[in-house]
């Protein structure tokens, strides 16, 4: 994507809650599910859908719970030993699961987030059931915040994130792990006789994907300031699936586009009608067999005319 | 005295009661460009398959270079020195000619990083002399799977190539290429063989290919070997002249 | 101990049947159609409102209960008739040769249409009826008090089983049928048709979805978020016993169904997990399932 709109976006949206201030929240919520959609989209360019990723992000926002119900209160610790749990999740899971491939990939990685769901729901002495945990405001540098200033600064922290880790996804999209990822999808066999070993360059893709997922179910966490199961269910996967398609092939930028996208669309709609998933599905189906290459596919032709 | 690359010993290997392999012993020396020829079905790919990996023999064994790789996975195998060349080209169809051959580059050093980009310009540079050596450096910005069925096959090879192997695998370089771009592939390739040193081992069904580029050849049949020698040795040979008459 | 082994197995047959006849459509509609059908939990969950609503009305209007039981085949075949060919012909239909994602997504996108639909229609209310199972009265098996409607449910599952295979193995569509499963390019090239088959099949899938939500609701009743509960319950049977495998299906319930009362009967925080956990163990000993086999695509 050309870099000054990339640069123009960020500063738009480290603007736009100047401007309103109610769409803090919703932009942070956009940003923490593009994080996670965009490792839904590493495993995409390798052939694998993942139907079960939310299971990350709910591990990564209850370890945020736990850490702090431990007695941890830094807000940059708090994330980064959360990813880390997640990342570490997603190397066990990840360990059994590149295995395989298309259905069965998808269908595994569905049941284990439904067993974390079930874990998540039922052990109620342990996480609260169905009530979830409550994450509190934590200090942020060993400053103690109010929540709206906490708020404030998760949101510019995520946006901050949202560029340093983007950059950092990007650059290993285009090292030579990142196209042998690709290349999986093509000709996985080829990969194998050049000496490559296939089960090394997806478990690293998982684990990337685990933790980005993880990055986005912490700081959801923060900004709802709750965590329950439903983080964890069947159709909080999907949705993930959907934002990563809805962004299409444009790598880092996709994600976020299409995260950005929902959200908006979602706080729209709900002011108008209640039928939020009809519109999610309808707009899901009608990208998928006009817009093969999602909105990212769409701006990149409007861009490439207007030349 | 030429150095022995691959030695195989006695191996069998059967198939839903056909015997592919029945006892064969072989030695590949340093330099050879030694061609399999055979019946069809006679378990010609087979020998190519047990010696990439993918078959394990019942019994009997292989070794590279004094090394046993008779149960080693194709990947430990194409780690070791050997690279295989498809009948049908195995390619990365929707990317580049350059990228592909930058990514089998990184394949034999490099990969392991998630920092650094796939295109450097050692990177480029290295991939755009592989093209020249098989002629193929004017397509290296076309989409891989547009190219003409001959370019196809000599990507792969080239791909085959850029391992740097000791031991190049050859799976019928010729077929499905038309006769007029036959000879040019075959020169194109032999060239680049001879340029860098490497051994090759070729199953070829076309014979003037066979007598004009082999500097030794195996005749296999019904998993065993039937005949070996000069090519012009071979092809006057009356069992091989039965057997091989016998095909196309 | 024995007084405890007797009704286990009734609680996991009882079980298994209901489990079947939610699973039982996926794994048929992915057969012949080789398409994984994400809504299919809302058609099941679609049938279940239809039948409860047309229920509930019987009994409120005061006619004879015994129309309860014409109500839920009825729901059945009414859900079938309307979403079968539409679904099949607009979406499914689209995506034949199209990779898996693609069918993953549109499908999804159609669940995710249909409960609102389900929404708009029903509201978000929970229904309840009992009267087909009150109807039918209990029996003493063993000492424990069962409800015949159990019994019944059960032997209405053997009953699918026993058609499914008839309709496959003697008549003249399961021939059909079978040719499109087994080569579908083959089949359309000796004059099939194959669009014909494939609504057939799709709108039999709906059928038994639809079906077996609408057998639920004397016992369960249904509620929202019940499409998307059954969807991944029937996901995990079906993938147990081997996609597209039918008398894999019936023994994927059976274990499904038996490790989930085990579940209930001593370890009742783990009910839910059962399913799942059951899922994992036997696609990671047999990755096509227990009668799966390798043209269900790897790689």
């Amino acid at each position: 994507m050309r870099i000054s709109l990339a640069v123009a976006a960020v500063l738009a949206l480290a603007v736009a809650p100047i401007l309103a201030p109610w769409l803090e929240f919703v932009l942070t919520l956009a940003i923490a599910k593009g994080f996670a959609a965009l490792g839904v989209a590493i495993l995409l360019r390798a052939g694998l859908i993942s139907i079960g990723h939310a299971m990350f992000f709910a591990a990564s926002a209850y370890g945020v719970a736990f850490l702090a119900r431990a007695g941890i209160n830094d807000f940059a610790a708090l994330v980064a030993l959360s990813v880390l749990a997640a990342g570490l999740a997603g190397a066990v899971v990840g360990a059994f699961l590149v295995r395989y491939r298309a259905i069965f990939f998808a269908m595994l990685n569905l049941a284990v987030s439904m067993v974390f769901y079930a874990l998540f729901a039922k052990l109620y002495g342990v996480t609260g059931g169905t009530d979830g945990m409550a994450v509190p405001v934590p200090s942020v540098f060993g400053i103690v915040l109010s929540e709206p200033a906490f708020k404030n600064t998760l949101f510019y922290g995520s946006l901050t994130l949202m560029v340093l880790v983007g950059l950092g996804v990007h650059r290993y999209l285009d090292s030579p792990l990142g196209h042998a990822l690709s290349a999986v999808h093509t000709n996985e066999v080829r990969l194998e006789y050049l000496g490559i070993p296939v089960w090394a360059v997806l478990l690293i893709a998982y684990v990337v994907s685990a933790a980005l997922a993880g990055l986005g179910g912490a700081i959801t966490g923060f900004a709802i300031g709750r965590v329950v199961p439903d983080f964890a269910f069947w159709t909080a996967s999907g949705q993930l699936v959907l934002v990563a398609v809805l962004g299409g092939i444009g790598g880092v930028p996709g994600a976020f586009i299409g995260a950005l996208f929902l959200e908006l669309l979602h706080s729209a709609a709900v002011t108008v009608t209640d039928a939020w998933n009809l519109i999610v599905g309808a707009a899901l189906i009608i990208v998928i067999m006009f817009l093969p290459k999602g909105l990212y596919g769409l701006l990149a032709r409007r861009a490439a005319v207007a030349k | 005295m030429k150095q022995t690359i691959l030695q195989a010993r006695d191996l069998h290997v059967s198939f839903a009661g056909v015997k592919a392999a029945d006892g064969v012993s072989l030695d590949i020396h340093q330099g050879e460009f030694l061609a399999v020829i055979g019946p069809n079905g006679s378990g010609k790919t087979t020998l190519l398959n047990l010696c990439t990996g993918y078959v394990r023999p019942k019994s009997g064994s292989v070794h590279l270079e004094g090394r046993d790789i008779t149960r080693l996975t194709p990947r430990a195998i194409a780690r070791l020195g050997v690279a295989r060349a498809f009948q049908i080209p195995q390619l990365f169809s929707d990317q580049r000619v350059i990228d592909n051959m930058m990514l089998a580059l990184a394949a034999k050093d490099g990969l392991w990083t998630m920092v650094r980009p796939l295109e450097t310009a050692a990177r480029r540079e290295e991939a755009r002399a592989l093209l020249d050596l098989v002629g193929l450096a004017d397509d290296k910005s076309r989409i891989s799977s547009t190219l003409p069925e001959g370019h196809r096959k000599l990507l792969d090879i080239a791909i085959a190539l850029a391992l740097k192997p000791r031991l190049v695998l050859l799976d019928e370089p010729t077929s499905g290429v038309s006769s007029l771009e036959r000879f040019p592939l075959m020169e194109a390739l032999m060239g680049a063989l001879r340029q860098r040193q490497m051994t090759a081992l070729f199953v070829e069904h076309d014979m003037d290919v066979v007598a004009r580029y082999a500097n030794r050849v195996l005749v296999w049949n019904a998993g065993k070997i039937m005949a070996e020698g000069h090519p012009d040795v071979v092809f006057k040979d009356e069992r091989v002249l039965q057997s091989v008459v016998g095909v196309a | 101990m024995s007084n405890t082994v007797i009704p286990l197995l009734l609680d996991s047959l009882a079980s298994a049947a209901l489990i079947f006849f939610a699973a039982v459509g996926l794994t048929l509609v992915f057969s012949v159609l080789r398409v994984l059908n994400v809504a299919h939990g809302s058609l099941y969950s679609i049938g279940a409102y239809v039948a409860a609503s047309i229920c509930l009305f019987i009994v409120s209007r005061q006619l004879s209960p015994y129309l309860s039981f014409v109500a839920l085949l009825f729901s059945a075949v009414f859900v079938a008739a309307l979403f079968g060919p539409l679904i099949e012909r607009t979406l499914i239909r689209w995506t034949y040769g199209k990779s898996e994602a693609v069918q993953i997504l549109i499908t999804f996108g159609l669940f995710l249409i249909l409960e609102d639909v389900q929404r708009m229609v029903f509201g978000v209310q929970s229904l309840y009826e009992d009267a087909p199972m009150r109807l039918l009265g209990t029996s003493l098996i063993g000492g424990v008090v069962y409800l015949n409607y159990q019994i019944v449910l059960i032997g209405m599952a053997i009953l699918v089983i026993i058609g499914l295979r008839l309709l496959i193995r003697h008549t003249r569509l399961g021939r059909l049928i079978t040719a499109v499963v087994a080569d579908r390019e083959m089949a359309q090239s000796i004059g099939i048709d194959t669009n014909r088959i494939f609504i057939l099949a799709f709108s039999l899938g709906v059928f038994l979805a639809a079906l077996g939500g609408a057998l639920a609701v004397p016992t369960s009743g249904v509620a929202p978020g019940l499409g998307a509960d059954t969807m991944v319950l029937a996901f995990a049977v079906a993938a147990i016993g081997g996609l597209g495998q039918i008398e894999g299906a019936a023994i994927a319930s059976l274990i499904v169904g038996f490790v989930r009362v085990l579940a209930i009967y001593y370890v009742p925080a783990l009910d839910a997990v059962a399913p799942y956990a059951a899922m994992l163990i036997v696609l990671l000993i047999r990755p096509y399932g227990l009668f799966g086999s390798v043209t269900a695509r790897r790689i």
